[in-house]
């Protein structure tokens, strides 16, 4: 992968003093996964041009655990002995320590002034497209030159993918220009190569600082840097908040009330569904699709003498055993919450005997054909007295601005249904498993379209 | 005194401390089958006498007890069992698990008890216990029967215990040593004219008049009850199977129309109704002894019968597997009247449970009782009462073969309550608008499973696999009744040690040598998705065969069972397709089958995963061209200035060259699909169809059936390049070499080496059933653009296949397994174990780039 910035300073070559590396004299340095190597294609007064390239060794870095997603041959067929990501990045910090220190004793009054630098990468995968980009890099006073790579040239209907030929110009001084990319690289591509930890906060303070704390993207870069994880960004918010005490409290709480005032359509379902066990004057609940809990947690606050998660995924189960707390609560209540492993397209005779169950938003990620072995299941050997199901009415989604036309809410939703389809659905099971079914909205009834949740109520 | 016990039952010795119980026990059975409450005293709480753990002691002495009855086992309890309280929990617990309590009474004289305890160590209770202990016997002799037990054999002298002789008898249900081969007859219910002809259509030959009845050699007939009513002549079908049984060339159970005729002859009052007046007025014109014999006769038949070795069960209305081969009032009512809720329907007839649709028993259950318009196998148990007395036909199951045979009624003799028969004769089913057959249990594939499997003996199946796999397909798969077998996984060649190729031929040629295998095919791999392809005649094949009856005509699916396509009319225009040309190429009558499974490969690849194409490969190859291309311009600027950077440029130079070729590697893979017409299919193996499963044929056959089908439909199937190779012989392996350099080095995918023979053993089990090989431009896109760099490829042929070939030949046993259980008709249950299994073996974490 390439970086090369150039100068017009002048004289160009003073480029050479302030990254203490000689235009006539290429190098190469050793790296944990591979080798870098610097060299100036462009040495003159008027332009001088630095190239770093930064060789990854592929085989070396297939020796990297599992986690990568879905496809697992996208650890071996990757981007990243081409594309600019963490890897450039700790090139940077390997090659050019000291520029970045803002130290040079051949022109230190250098040191301190914005030149004209022009910084150019071919290739830079950026999750988030160009806008992201440019939200990234313009507020640090960045004229930004993205454009986006054509997949395929024999296959021009593919479009483009997330890599971007990024261009950077400003006048800047370099150690700023070497920081602000160590940092945004890896946030752009919302990844890194290697174990990020605690020591990994102090890095982001030291390279971030002077910047960071007031960009308007402070938040996402944060994030994105620690990868993601609450332990790491909280602590790293606090820290940049002492030091840039100027957030404005005012804000917050406008912001508050804003969420205030739209429950979430989640939590109006879930209270819905509350409501109607609760109502159903039912003892021992089943949650089936339960996920990481959501549902089970207020149904324990309830009182119930029995509560049962179920779900296909045990990772949702472990989510759900841990926000529930499962294993620090007392005896008495340990014995009222249980979470099983069931697939509801398999009879499970462990969910014989309850007097209501909730399936919420669950049915639409069944295939057709296997939501009638579901059925089965539920209404035909389960058999709980009331039975509460919701799903996404499909008629709504006209009304969301940000789903595109035609567009399912859940890329894993296999169907979505009108009321008529929903209630002719409810009709069927009803008849055939002797349940009479009502239904109740959720979410703002449109006069039009309906509500964007819809309910049945099943009862023996 | 000769005490022949019931096997099992549950043996109570009852007597004081000091009567002999534990030597008794000793002397007469195995050390295993006692259970004592001094042994479970010392379990709980170290000492045998404690007696503050005694209610501890006896709930293991209940526990363990239960778990042997369960199995059932015969179980003897060794405690003092004097009182009526502590005998009652073990009452209860025989009868839980129907099976009969006789008790063994040691009332020995005072004396002698009080003297063996006292020359025992920690038995000085002193005499008022012995007392005490007799006199609670005392009063409880008299009563044991009522209580419950079945037997009661008192012994009071030591002389009587010493010549009691204990025999065991197997339960009158029992007739497991009794292997036929059999014929067991549905509901007769009067119809004595279609019962001879039935008789007569398996051979038996029936003297004139019913006189006497001569089987084929070695064969008996097993009747399901229900020999009386309705029908137009009762007394000649009792004359019949009487004879019969007396014979010794029938087996006859009850029916609950048996049963009540006999409350009736008995004298009870009997609601004459069901066809029982017919009975009675037939019976009218035989004399009083006929009468008499009959209702003897009926009156004594046993509940069930397990027969064969324990395989073949037979009851009238049917027998879960809890109850087979046991003896209780709740297992003869499940045997004539079958599992009911207490509920009635708006008829008035029972409202049933679906025993069978849980069924999941080792043995097969024989039954009657309901009328269904045809007799089919359900999770191993099948329902002959094909309803002649209604007009329907009187059904005989031949075992060991399975065979159905059957003799259509005369006539209608009564109008059944429930109309039974549709208005067209292919009614559906009784089985199927009863249960939902396609709902398999939970507990069908949880938990750790071994799974015997006749080319590979037992696969085992872990709880994490099996957890896994439950997620996989209940999120992603198709319709388990579609997903009667999965492709196993392949392993390639051992690694080659040539320059510049991970793999070559002649390693899987010197494999298959070694392993006594000297012809194998080389078959040509197209880079498309495997497919396994069933191919229905029509949707009433795929409702009758599968179950399904959504219309679907067939289905394609992946190797992880997943839909190939979301659109369904894709799919059906596949099928649609494949249907054409095996009905041109007279594939169905040549297999005498209504459907087929081909294994496949479907292009092209970007088909099914244009997705991963472009974010993937094509991403990679953008990043990389843009990065290459701005590197070579760079370094040239660089050079041209006079800086020395030669090396890094020649090798960034080949670095481009190998982006250029991946890229070039994927795009092979790729074309735009707007409908069918742009995909291709090739089929290869012409697995399973009702006549059997293929795996005895070779490849040639196999090549043969698909060529015949690419024959009818040449521009829209493919066929497989092959070469067929003697690995013993140099020039023939040579020209194979040559073969697959030639369609490698064109950029294509390799090849599959496979044993000709398709099975082949080899020295350690059965040999990888194929292996790839696959060609170097083709590998870039799986180990990488530049894997082919000498500074990669030596790094990477130190790869571990030992794994992966184990999975392939365990998967292939079980998906082989699955299809061979389908064909022999097993319960959907049994199919789905093996398919779920290859699904779980697959969550194992293996390389993927192998």
């Amino acid at each position: 992968m390439l970086l090369t910035i150039s100068t017009t300073h002048r004289p160009a070559t003073d480029l050479g003093f302030l990254l203490h590396k000689h235009p006539e004299r290429p190098q190469t340095f050793g790296l944990p996964f591979g080798q870098a190597h610097v060299f100036y294609p462009e040495a003159s007064r008027e332009l001088c041009r630095v190239a770093l390239l930064v060789d990854v060794d592929p085989v070396g870095l297939v020796r990297r655990g599992s986690g990568a997603g879905s496809f697992a041959l996208a650890e071996y067929v990757n981007d990243r002995p081409y594309a600019a990501s963490s890897f450039m990045s700790v090139g940077l910090v390997n090659v050019f320590k000291t520029a970045m220190a803002g130290t040079c004793k051949e022109r230190p009054e250098l040191v301190g002034s914005a030149i004209p630098l022009e910084a150019s990468l071919p290739a830079v995968p950026a999750r988030g497209g160009e806008s992201l980009v440019r939200g990234l890099f313009e507020p640090l006073g960045y004229s930004v030159d993205a454009t986006p790579l054509q997949l395929d040239p024999q296959f021009p209907e593919w479009g483009e993918g997330r890599h971007v030929g990024l261009r950077l110009r400003a006048e800047v001084r370099l150690a700023d220009l070497l920081n602000h990319l160590y940092v945004l690289l890896p946030v752009l591509d919302d990844d890194k190569h290697y174990w990020v930890d605690d020591t990994e906060i102090e890095k982001l303070m030291r390279r971030g600082e002077g910047w960071l704390g007031q960009h308007p993207e402070r938040d996402l870069i944060v994030r994105r840097y620690l990868k993601h994880q609450a332990q790491l960004y909280h602590p790293a918010f606090a820290q940049l908040d002492e030091t840039a005490p100027t957030a404005d409290h005012g804000d917050d709480e406008e912001r508050e009330e804003a969420l205030e005032e739209r429950v979430s359509l989640r939590d109006q379902r879930l209270g819905t569904v509350e409501s109607v066990l609760e109502a159903s004057g039912a003892r021992r609940v089943l949650d089936l699709g339960c996920g990481s809990g959501a549902l089970l947690a207020r149904l324990m606050r309830a009182g119930y003498q029995e509560v049962v998660g179920v779900d296909v995924s045990v990772r949702s189960l472990e989510r759900a055993a841990r926000r529930l707390k499962l294993d620090t609560l007392s005896d008495d209540r340990r014995e009222r919450i249980k979470l099983l492993h069931s697939p509801l397209t398999y009879r499970d005779k462990r969910l014989v005997g309850y007097d209501a169950a909730a399936l919420v938003e669950v049915i639409e990620h069944l295939d057709p054909p296997r939501l009638a072995a579901a059925e089965q299941n539920v209404f035909g050997s389960a058999r709980p007295g009331t039975v509460v199901v919701t799903t996404p009415n499909v008629e709504y989604n006209v009304r969301w601005e940000t789903l595109p036309a035609g567009n399912l809410r859940h890329p894993d939703h296999r169907f979505e249904w009108t009321r008529e389809e929903f209630a002719a659905w409810a009709q069927q099971v009803g008849t055939r498993h002797g349940y009479s079914a009502r239904f109740i909205p959720v979410g703002p009834d449109d006069p039009e379209v309906g509500p964007p949740t819809q309910m049945a109520v099943f009862e023996r | 005194m000769r005490i022949d016990l019931p096997d099992p039952s549950l043996v109570v010795l009852i007597g004081p401390s000091g009567s002999g119980k534990s030597s008794f026990a000793r002397a007469h059975f195995k050390p295993t089958e006692v259970i004592s409450s001094d042994l479970c005293r010392g379990l709980v709480a170290d000492d045998e006498n404690d007696q503050a753990a005694t209610g501890d002691a006896f709930a293991v002495l209940n526990f363990i007890a239960d778990l042997r009855l369960a199995q059932p086992r015969l179980t003897v309890v060794d405690a003092t069992n004097v009182q009526r309280e502590a005998r009652k929990p073990l009452i209860e617990l025989a009868r839980r698990r129907d099976l009969f309590p006789v008790a063994v009474v040691l009332d020995m004289p005072e004396a002698l008890c009080q003297e063996r305890n006292d020359m025992r160590p920690n038995r000085n209770f002193g005499p008022h216990v012995v007392r005490r202990q007799r006199s609670q016997l005392k009063k409880s002799l008299k009563g044991l029967g009522r209580e419950g037990f079945r037997r009661v054999w008192v012994l009071r002298t030591p002389e009587q215990v010493d010549a009691a002789e204990i025999t065991r008898k197997p339960l009158w249900t029992d007739r497991r040593a009794e292997s036929g081969p059999f014929d067991v007859i549905g509901d007769v219910h009067g119809c004595y004219g279609e019962l001879v002809e039935l008789l007569g259509e398996l051979g038996y030959e029936v003297a004139p008049g019913g006189v006497g009845v001569m089987p084929p050699e070695g064969r008996r007939a097993v009747f399901v009850g229900d020999y009386v009513d309705r029908g137009p002549d009762t007394p000649k079908v009792l004359e019949l199977v009487m004879r019969m049984s007396e014979q010794g060339t029938a087996i006859c159970l009850p029916g609950n129309h048996d049963i009540k005729l006999v409350r009736k002859l008995k004298g009870r009052d009997v609601r004459i109704t069901h066809g029982l007046a017919e009975s009675l007025a037939q019976l009218e014109h035989r004399p009083p002894e006929f009468r008499e014999r009959a209702r003897d006769f009926l009156d004594k038949l046993v509940s069930h019968v397990v027969l064969d070795g324990g395989g073949l069960v037979v009851a009238h209305a049917g027998m879960k597997e809890e109850y087979q081969g046991r003896s209780s009032g709740r297992v003869r009512d499940f045997a004539l009247f079958g599992e009911t809720t207490g509920e009635t329907d708006e008829l008035g007839l029972p409202v049933r449970l679906g025993w069978a649709s849980d069924y999941r028993g080792h043995a097969a259950v024989v039954y009657g009782h309901t009328p269904v318009a045809e007799a089919e196998w359900l999770n191993d148990t099948i329902n002959i009462d094909t309803g002649c007395v209604f007009g329907g036909k009187l059904t005989a199951l031949r075992w060991p073969e399975r065979e159905l045979v059957s003799v259509p009624a005369r006539r209608r003799y009564y109008e059944p309550a429930k109309p039974f028969l549709a208005p067209e004769d292919a009614a559906p089913s009784v089985a199927q608008e009863d249960r939902p057959a396609f709902l398999l249990d939970i507990e069908d594939v949880a938990g750790k499973r071994i799974v015997q499997t006749r080319l590979t003996r037992t696969v085992t199946i872990r709880e994490d696999q099996a957890t896994a796999a439950i997620e996989v397909m209940s999120r992603f798969a198709m319709d388990p009744r579609w997903v009667i077998h999965l492709p196993p996984t392949m392993a390639p060649t051992a690694t080659s040690q040539r320059p510049e190729l991970l793999e070559h031929p002649s390693e899987a040629f010197a494999e298959y040598r070694s392993s006594g295998v000297a012809r194998v095919v080389c078959e040509e791999k197209h880079m498309g998705s495997r497919a396994i392809v069933i191919v229905c005649r029509d949707a009433e094949v795929a409702r009758q065969r599968f179950g399904v009856d959504t219309g679907d005509t067939g289905a394609v699916f992946t190797r992880t069972g997943r839909p190939f396509f979301d659109d369904r009319a894709l799919t059906e225009g596949i099928l649609s397709r494949v249907r054409t040309a095996a009905t041109q190429s007279s594939l169905w009558d040549e297999l005498g089958t209504g459907w087929v499974l081909l294994d496949c490969e479907l292009m092209p690849w970007s088909a099914k995963a244009l997705e991963l194409v472009r974010r993937q490969y094509a991403a990679v190859g953008a990043a990389a061209r843009a990065g290459l291309g701005a590197t070579l311009a760079t370094l040239e600027a660089a050079s041209a200035r006079g800086l020395e950077l030669d090396g890094l440029l020649d090798r960034q130079r080949v670095r481009a060259g190998h982006v250029e070729r991946y890229t070039e590697s994927y795009r092979r893979y790729v074309w735009q699909v707007d409908g069918i017409a742009d995909l291709r299919l090739a089929p290869f193996h012409l697995l399973a169809a009702e006549s059997g499963v293929f795996v005895d044929r070779d490849h040639g056959w196999h090549l043969d059936r698909c060529d015949q089908l690419i024959a009818a439909d040449p521009d829209w199937l493919q066929h497989t390049e092959r070469r067929v190779v003697d690995v013993t012989d140099e020039s023939s392996q040579a020209e194979a070499v040559a073969w697959w350099e030639a369609m490698t080095g064109a950029g294509g995918e390799g090849m599959v080496v496979k044993p000709w023979s398709f099975l082949a053993h080899g020295r350690k089990g059965l040999a990888q059933p194929g292996i790839k090989c696959r060609g170097r431009e083709y590998l870039r896109i799986i180990y990488g653009p530049e894997y082919a760099d000498p500074s990669q490829i030596d790094r990477l042929r130190g790869r571990g296949l030992g794994r992966k070939r184990s999975l392939a030949v365990r998967e292939f046993g079980l998906g082989v397994e699955a299809l061979e259980r389908f064909v022999r008709r097993e319960p959907l249950y049994r199919v789905h174990e093996c398919a779920f299994g290859v699904l779980a073996l697959e969550s194992e974490p293996v390389d993927p780039r192998l």
